[in-house]
């Protein structure tokens, strides 16, 4: 159990609270509920917390998964630098957050699973993590020319021989395919029908 | 789409019914609170709600999670559903206009006059979060749901992959969720007329009068309501029965002892291990779960058997892949420590036993995921061994992907055999295999690509030539060339 990084399942959580806290506020207000205000906190509230927490942070062993569209939340959300970095803010933050929709019944299960997001980030804090943006890779632009170093010296038809060191392996990449004809090929090359 | 249904069309019908059901449950619930006559006043106060259906499959992990989207979008409607009911009963406890909620809201709860209420919400001051906590349905329903979601989220595809063990774990919820599914209708709040009420006074006859309900001379007396019995026990009863059975029936044949024959270390850390076990049969292409208690005392891993059904022991071939795997191979590494302790659950089939059903087979494996063909390969060994020529199969075609030359290693002998073994026979057509190289080496580090074709050709080749020189880390780079003529 040793490498798990609590903060990827906080962030799991604290998506589908925000989710949860839209649902439950619509639910409240369009049903005109007792109170129903706290709906309308509760939309805006889920709002925010989707938005926060939509950007998935890079894992700091392997590759992660980007979700769909999140390079543009993860430009805003590197903007507050340690403020979206530090999971003990966020730890508080949706504490806070989940504090209000606990008044009324239709947005208590959001904050319920608010709190518990919450409280996964705190033990993420605790472990040391820490939020960090996934960056485009920067495209390495190819230079015309550049990746012939000298011209074919060898007209076509030509034998492979002199590119095989191994012949009990067979490579993938496309090369020249040997042609039938006239000349005698160095190692035998039979075309097996697949 | 149409060479999906002719690959499915099993699984599609039984998807199309399961769901057809699920319609037909929903529809008839729905009705039946919205129609009949015991609810009528029920009715008069609110809304409704709906069931769900389980059931176990072979694609059993497809069907898992259908069910489970299908618990979710029923939950969430249930949910949403009560919420409104509890706002109306609500707002009946507290009208004071004396219309017909308010009478039927303000039947009493006392239970020596009968306790016949209809209004859960028994006192104008109550608010719906007390009765949802303090009420067995109200409490079980949040701790289900918590548990559900929770249960979601460490389920994500994402956490499954990278973090397994908080969605193994995680996942243990579900015995709560079970249990709170089973006593959540006991409380009996949604409440309909007693027979004999109906039978003095039915609603359609006295509904209207409701304000001289109060008088004696009234034909139409005070309706009396009783809870409706749980009914969620009946649908997942069969269910959890079979569940238990069969996690009693893995632990016991978890418990019987595993004797390990040979341990052989592979390059590419792949450690194979050949062991037996008393009343263990198996088919080609099954796995098994393996747990190794000295490493970690809950987690089992699953693995495919690359022995023959005909042999002797059954073996598995393990690649380090992550803690556990890595943990498993150093403790077989030391020599000098005694060997650790293994258990085994299984063997469990998957669709690789097909195979001989086939003319034509065509084989895929890709790494450590060749595993089940070399269990197929094997069996076809020794099947030609045993000059069985009632094999359906007639030609195999059997691709390997891999990215070190070293991993051809684990069935180099097999693969030389085989081929031997079809020569002699004359049947030398019957297994056609191509391994594939995808990773090189660093000792080279040039490659030419030359290409005489189409355009299009010459330039996604192009593009695999920057995309493969440019990432990766033992710094190859492929020279692309192509020739206009």
């Amino acid at each position: 159990m040793g490498q798990i990084e609590w903060a990827m399942w906080a962030n799991e959580q604290a998506l589908a609270s925000g989710l949860i806290l839209i649902t439950g506020g619509i639910v409240a207000t369009a049903g005109r509920f007792t109170q129903w205000y706290f709906g309308a906190y509760s939309i805006v509230a889920g709002v925010f917390v989707c938005l926060l927490e939509y950007p998935r942070g890079k894992r700091k062993k392997g590759s992660t998964m980007e979700r769909w569209g999140q390079k543009y939340m993860t430009s805003v959300v590197k903007l507050f630098g340690p403020l979206t970095r530090n999971y003990y803010v966020r730890a508080v933050l949706h504490l806070l957050l989940s504090v209000p929709a606990g008044f009324l019944l239709a947005t208590i299960l959001g904050t319920a699973c608010l709190a518990i997001a919450s409280g996964i980030y705190l033990l993420a804090a605790v472990r040391g993590e820490q939020w960090t943006p996934i960056e485009p890779k920067p495209r390495e632009r190819p230079q015309i020319g550049g990746t012939i170093k000298q011209p074919p010296t060898n007209p076509p038809p030509r034998p492979p021989a002199e590119a095989r060191k191994k012949p009990s392996e067979e490579e993938a990449a496309a090369a020249g395919g040997p042609p039938g004809g006239p000349q005698a090929n160095p190692i035998p090359v039979t075309d097996e029908v697949v | 789409m149409g060479n999906c249904m002719v690959n499915h069309w099993f699984s599609v019908l039984f998807l199309a019914v399961w769901l057809g059901l699920n319609i037909f449950l929903f529809v008839d619930a729905f009705l039946k609170y919205e129609k009949a006559d015991r609810y009528y006043y029920t009715r008069k106060i609110l809304g409704l709600c709906s069931r769900t259906l389980r059931k176990q499959l072979d694609h059993n992990l497809t069907f898992h999670k259908l069910v489970a989207y299908m618990i979710c979008l029923h939950t969430a409607i249930h949910i949403i559903a009560h919420l409104f009911n509890f706002d109306r009963y609500s707002r009946s406890r507290q009208a004071t206009d004396g219309s017909l909620a308010s009478i039927l809201s303000s039947l009493s709860h006392d239970e020596k006059k009968g306790g016949s209420w209809l209004n859960p919400i028994q006192f104008r001051n109550t608010t719906v979060e007390y009765v949802t906590f303090t009420s067995i349905a109200g409490l079980t329903g949040v701790i289900m749901t918590i548990a559900l979601i929770l249960m979601v989220t460490s389920a994500t595809e994402f956490i499954r992959r990278s973090y397994f063990e908080v969605f193994w774990y995680t996942h243990h919820l579900f015995i709560f969720y079970i249990l709170g599914l089973g006593i959540h209708g006991i409380g009996g709040i949604v409440r309909g007329q007693t027979e004999e009420s109906i039978n003095e006074g039915h609603p359609h006859k006295c509904a209207e009068y409701f304000e001289m309900w109060d008088d004696h001379d009234c034909h139409c007396r005070l309706p009396e309501f009783e809870g409706q019995p749980p009914e969620s026990w009946k649908w997942i009863l069969a269910p959890v029965i079979l569940y238990i059975c069969e996690r009693i029936l893995r632990f016991y044949r978890s418990q019987q002892k595993v004797v390990i024959t040979k341990v052989v270390m592979h390059p590419s850390k792949v450690l194979e291990l050949q062991m037996n076990k008393r009343g263990f049969s198996m088919e080609v292409g099954q796995y098994i779960f393996v747990n190794c208690p000295s490493i970690s005392l809950l987690e089992w891993h699953p693995f495919t058997l690359t022995s023959a059904p005909e042999e002797d022991f059954f073996s598995i071939h393990i690649r380090a892949a992550g803690d556990w795997t890595e943990n498993l191979i150093r403790a077989f590494e030391q020599q000098y420590s005694p060997i650790p302790r293994i258990e085994v659950d299984g063997p469990f089939g998957t669709a690789s036993e097909d195979v001989f059903q086939y003319e034509v087979a065509v084989l895929v494996g890709a790494g450590i995921g060749v595993t089940p063909f070399a269990s197929i390969l094997k069996s076809i060994w020794y099947k030609f061994q045993c000059a069985d020529h009632n094999l359906k199969t007639k030609k195999i075609y059997f691709y390997w992907i891999c990215r070190e030359t070293g991993a051809f290693s684990w069935f180099n002998d097999l693969l030389t055999s085989l081929e031997q073994e079809m020569e002699k026979l004359g049947k030398v057509g019957f297994l056609n295999y191509r391994l594939f190289l995808t990773g090189w080496d660093s000792n080279i580090s040039v490659v030419g690509v030359f290409l005489c074709g189409p355009r299009t050709l010459a330039k996604s080749l192009r593009k695999c030539c920057h995309r493969y020189s440019s990432l990766d880390p033992r710094k190859v780079q492929f020279y692309f060339n192509k020739e206009n003529f």
